[in-house]
């Protein structure tokens, strides 16, 4: 410790070493936060349910998504990725899921909302297994943290189907 | 700086910065904001860099005693042995 490099050098790494630790802890104490979020999702309009010329299915809908994830956000949260999937099984697959609507939620406030939107990605089949089928719509979400493990979690809306004929 | 100080610059350095680390995750965890925390962090260490890295006076009130050189002209430096000779003395 007899010159500034050496004082210097041992600050900086016991600096940094103690930044991390308060880091974990900050991140640790996300696990005393009491989480219950809410949503729902209503289907209010199918647009256009056809074939596609090279043969797969293709369905356009209107949702009503209503969702408060607002006991989501900690002060150790960035920001809330979350999107709606419509999950449904056919012969050839086990489990479809088909992400239709996301968005990124910078702060607590904005986590309660209520949109009307249509769906922002295509919802294409692997095939035409579409005609009456029944499927979830599943909300999943990501948290953020500003320092820490990202997790994620969802919840399952089942009972929605589509009509029988193309439209 | 001097032994002592250099003892006291590192022990100083250490509390503080653990004091800083403290106080910042308590005030940051109990107002709910992060920035609050790395702010208050942040100025604890440039506290102590201030403190403890600069060579300020009072790290150096117990300064070594070099011994004075007339008293070194006394006792002159022992030779040094060549180090040949020793070898073949033990190799019998």
């Amino acid at each position: 410790m007899h010159t500034f490099g050496y004082r210097a050098n041992a600050l900086l790494t016991f600096a940094i070493t103690a930044l991390a630790f308060i880091c974990a802890i900050a991140s640790f104490s996300d696990k005393f936060s009491n989480q219950n979020p809410s949503a729902e999702i209503q289907i209010l309009n199918i647009n256009r349910f056809k074939k596609q010329s090279h043969g797969n299915d293709e369905v356009s809908l209107t949702l009503d998504i209503s969702a408060d994830l607002q006991s989501l956000f900690t002060w150790n949260t960035k920001q809330v990725f979350v999107f709606v999937a419509a999950e449904y099984e056919t012969p050839k697959n086990f489990l479809n899921q088909v992400s239709l609507w996301d968005a990124i939620i910078p702060a607590k406030e904005d986590a309660k909302f209520r949109i009307q939107v249509s769906n922002k990605y295509r919802f294409i089949d692997q095939g035409q297994n579409l005609r009456g089928k029944e499927f979830n719509l599943t909300l999943h979400w990501h948290v953020m943290p500003k320092t820490g493990k990202m997790f994620a979690d969802k919840i399952v809306m089942p009972g929605y189907s589509l009509p029988d004929a193309y439209r | 700086m001097d032994w002592q100080g250099q003892k006291l610059a590192e022990q100083l350095m250490q509390i503080l910065l653990l004091i800083a680390a403290v106080m910042a995750f308590v005030v940051g965890y109990a107002t709910a904001s992060f920035r609050t925390m790395m702010l208050i962090y942040a100025g604890g260490v440039v506290l102590t860099t201030l403190i403890t890295i600069p060579n300020w006076p009072c790290f150096n009130r117990h300064p070594l005693k070099w011994l004075d050189p007339s008293e070194a002209e006394k006792y002159p430096k022992p030779e040094v042995v060549a180090v040949s000779s020793k070898k073949k003395s033990s190799k019998k």
